[in-house]
């Protein structure tokens, strides 16, 4: 077969839907868009028709995988690494009951935080929930892996988690594909008990999953994904990683370095094969992408052997992104790693785009906060989107970003404690993902408030997809116990500047929880509109 | 054979499509090839690169390293100097003139030129108005590939057939066209 230029992300889409997979369930977070953006224009995920629409939130997306792994099926959650916090609580509970059709968990992280709140390693939650978890090192094992995967998760009974990283998320390379397979015939769980966690029944389950690690730990030592490449220089033997596998094949191959090299990507951790692999080598360098998971556990609490190398000991730094040069580093091949820029050249910051909406929301709430506060002593609380870069000159608008939904909820807790005037602004696919319980939550206290609901009909920031509460938003807010009459849509638009200006003012000196709605179009996804209608007309 | 090249430019400026290019054309080829991209919150405005690796052996790491790449193509002279670090000692760093002024601070034309200039191997084109005479100046990008690919280690027809492919669905009279601004940046690199 003809080989495909797939990302990282496609690599994975495709494989699981040549797989047989039912159903792939995701929220949009960088770098695990493309997944489910890739699955939506698959041709032959569209003609088995498998379920591709975007979920509310995380917790939604994993709680609809488990349901469609119920019934047989094999399905896909798919997420970023802070997505996983959101989901975490059907996450952990569904090690517990486990899976019937093969459930893969995809968590794609974000090490080096190109566009994220933080850094997490998503491997200690595949630990945490005791699970197994696939690391793949290139597109091709992404593709290959969803195979694996299945056959793993329909085995054991048990979700799986798969680990991408950015820069295998967002990498393009050569993809061999394999027949495809067909769908699994609904068939529902043979035990009554499987998908139900009262205490008596999860007491068993937890044993249960204790019992089966030796198993699990098993087929790591056999996987396919996990080797050892012999060498003569066995003055060090180099654990890789998943993607940090390829650098240290970069550096290794130019330098003509002849160590030992254990490639890991399946866990639980192979401890058989790590313990023979360490007894050959004097010393041990761990090379992996994110957290020192593996350096930690091989180190243990007390570190009787100092012979393990890696991010503790600061052969590489705690924090940030692998690559080639670090590796060489690390290998005594190269000096420095810090990268001098020239110095005419300035940053670049991404920056809100020209005529976006959020920039003449933001100019009202600036002038109108004048007149409640002094200058430098406004307090805006805000959340994750394009809004964000609000934060900057020149708008200089909000104060915070903390996780999606928290600019309600933290404003609340401001109000409470008596701030005013006190104001929240989050986008309309943050209010859809976890706005509107903190939303509810005002309600019930009759917080002093006023909630901003930019409303640019799209989730911006990560390429514009859409979103479930789209269209409904009054709808919403009114059914949580706005009052309607609190309720005010806006257009952003400099010529509605001084009417704006007023409406929030109003809202403001309103006692209560008021919710303001500036509604216009993304620039950005009402071209890209545009475009897909032109070429729908020209056909 | 392998090359190794930085793409820069500022989010929306199409070097994702130059990357495509390119990286149809060594396939063509049957070259081996890894592209590392730049989606998210760089693209704001922000800056944007992508590392583009073709072989005709294995390539193990995504990413370019420091010291490593053989070609820095930019379409913007401020974005190309801020990969200079990757630049190997006799690589070539091509990149368009004009600036893409989007912050307030944009440093001085002159120290930009002056800094590129001192490269030993550089070629300076203002690809926006090359594309412009030609009628098009979204196939800006287009020029500062054709202006590359005198450098390139793969046959200039090939990336005439790639251009086909990549641009086909959109029309004879769109590849025409951008198969006259791979021309035309070719013609200034052999001036
Ligand atoms: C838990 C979690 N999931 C996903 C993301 C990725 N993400 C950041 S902002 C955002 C949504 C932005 O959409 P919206 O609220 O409509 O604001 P806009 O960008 O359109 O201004 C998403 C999906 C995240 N940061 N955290
Ligand atoms: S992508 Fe849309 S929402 Fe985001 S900054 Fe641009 S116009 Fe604004």
């Amino acid at each position: 077969m003809k080989k495909q230029m797939l990302l990282g992300d496609e690599a994975l889409a495709q494989g699981a839907v040549d797989a047989g997979c039912s159903g792939v369930f995701a929220y949009p977070g960088t770098p695990s868009t493309e997944i489910m953006e890739y699955v939506q224009k698959c041709p032959e995920a569209i003609e088995r028709n498998i379920h591709r629409t975007w979920a509310s939130n995380e917790k939604t997306a994993v709680e609809a995988a488990v349901g469609m792994s119920y019934t047989g099926k094999r399905t896909m959650s798919c997420m970023k690494h802070v997505g996983l916090n959101v989901a975490a609580d059907p996450f952990m509970n569904s090690a517990f009951v486990g899976a019937n059709g093969g459930h893969i968990v995809t968590v794609a992280d974000d090490p080096g935080m190109h566009s994220s709140q933080n850094e997490q390693d998503s491997r200690f939650y595949a630990k945490f929930a005791m699970i197994p978890c696939l690391e793949p090192s290139n597109q091709q094992e992404c593709y290959d892996m969803a195979f694996h995967a299945y056959e793993l998760s329909e085995k054991f009974h048990l979700p799986v988690m798969m680990r991408l990283e950015t820069r295998l998320s967002h990498s393009r390379s050569g993809v061999e594909r394999r027949e495809m397979l067909p769908e699994n015939e609904l068939k529902l769980p043979e035990d009554r008990n499987q998908f139900m966690l009262l205490p008596a029944f999860a007491r068993r389950k937890y044993k249960h999953l204790i019992a089966i690690q030796p198993e699990l730990e098993a087929a790591a030592e056999n996987s396919p994904f996990n080797w050892v490449e012999d060498g003569k220089d066995k003055s060090l033997g180099i654990i890789a990683c998943g993607l940090a596998y390829n650098y240290v094949k970069e550096v290794t191959t130019r330098y003509k370095c002849d160590y030992p090299i254990l490639k890991m990507s399946q866990y639980p951790l192979p401890v058989g094969m790590i313990k023979k692999f360490m007894d050959s080598c004097d010393y041990i360098l761990v090379v992996e992408e994110g957290q020192p998971l593996v350096e930690e556990m091989l180190k243990g609490a007390i570190p009787r052997d100092n012979r393990i190398k890696g991010r503790l000991d600061g052969t590489f730094t705690r924090d940030g992104e692998m690559n080639p040069n670090k590796v060489a580093v690390a290998l005594g091949k190269e000096k420095s790693t810090e990268i001098i820029i020239p110095d005419v050249v300035a940053g670049r910051p991404p920056a809100l785009c020209v005529g976006c909406p959020h920039i003449d929301s933001y100019k009202a709430l600036n002038e109108v906060l004048k007149s409640f506060v002094e200058d430098g002593q406004r307090h805006v609380f805000s959340d994750i989107g394009c809004y964000t870069l609000g934060f900057l000159p020149p708008y200089n608008a909000i104060n915070t970003c903390l996780d999606m939904g928290a600019s309600i909820t933290m404003a609340k807790g401001a109000s409470d404690a008596g701030l005013f005037p006190t104001i929240a602004v989050i986008g309309d696919s943050t209010f859809s993902h976890s706005g509107m319980t903190g939303l509810l939550d005002c309600i019930y206290d009759k917080t002093n408030l006023v909630i901003i609901i930019l409303d640019n009909s799209t989730t911006g920031m990560t390429g514009g997809q859409d979103y479930t509460g789209f269209g409904k938003l009054e709808a919403i807010c009114i059914g949580l116990g706005v009052e309607k009459e609190h309720i005010r849509v806006i257009t952003p638009l400099s010529r509605h500047f001084e009417e704006n200006v007023a409406i929030m003012k109003e809202e403001i000196e309103y006692n209560g929880v008021s919710v303001i709605i500036p509604r216009r179009e993304c620039v950005q996804t009402m071209t890209r509109r545009m475009r897909s209608l032109k070429k729908q007309e020209a056909k | 054979m392998k090359q190794d090249i930085i793409l820069a430019g500022v989010g929306g400026q199409g070097i994702l499509t130059i990357a495509a290019i390119i990286g149809q054309a060594a396939i063509d080829n049957g070259l081996n090839m890894k592209q590392a991209e730049v989606h998210g919150m760089s693209q704001r405005g922000g800056d944007v690169q992508s590392h583009l690796r073709i072989s005709d052996m294995d390539i193990h790491s995504d990413l370019i390293a420091e010291g490593d790449c053989d070609m820095i193509l930019s379409v913007e002279p401020m974005e190309a100097l801020r990969y200079k670090p990757y630049l190997s000692v006799e690589g070539w760093l091509i990149t368009n003139k004009k600036p893409f002024i989007n912050i307030p601070n944009y440093p001085d034309m002159e120290a930009l030129e002056n800094e590129i200039r001192s490269l030993p191997r550089q070629v300076l084109l203002d690809a926006d108005q090359i594309a412009k005479d030609l009628g098009n100046v979204r196939a800006m990008n287009i020029v500062m590939l054709g202006a590359a690919s005198k450098y390139l280690k793969i046959p200039y027809e090939s990336f005439e057939v790639a251009l086909e492919k990549v641009f086909g669905r959109k029309g004879a009279a769109v590849v025409e066209m951008n198969i006259n601004a791979l021309a035309a940046g070719k013609a200034f690199s052999e001036k």
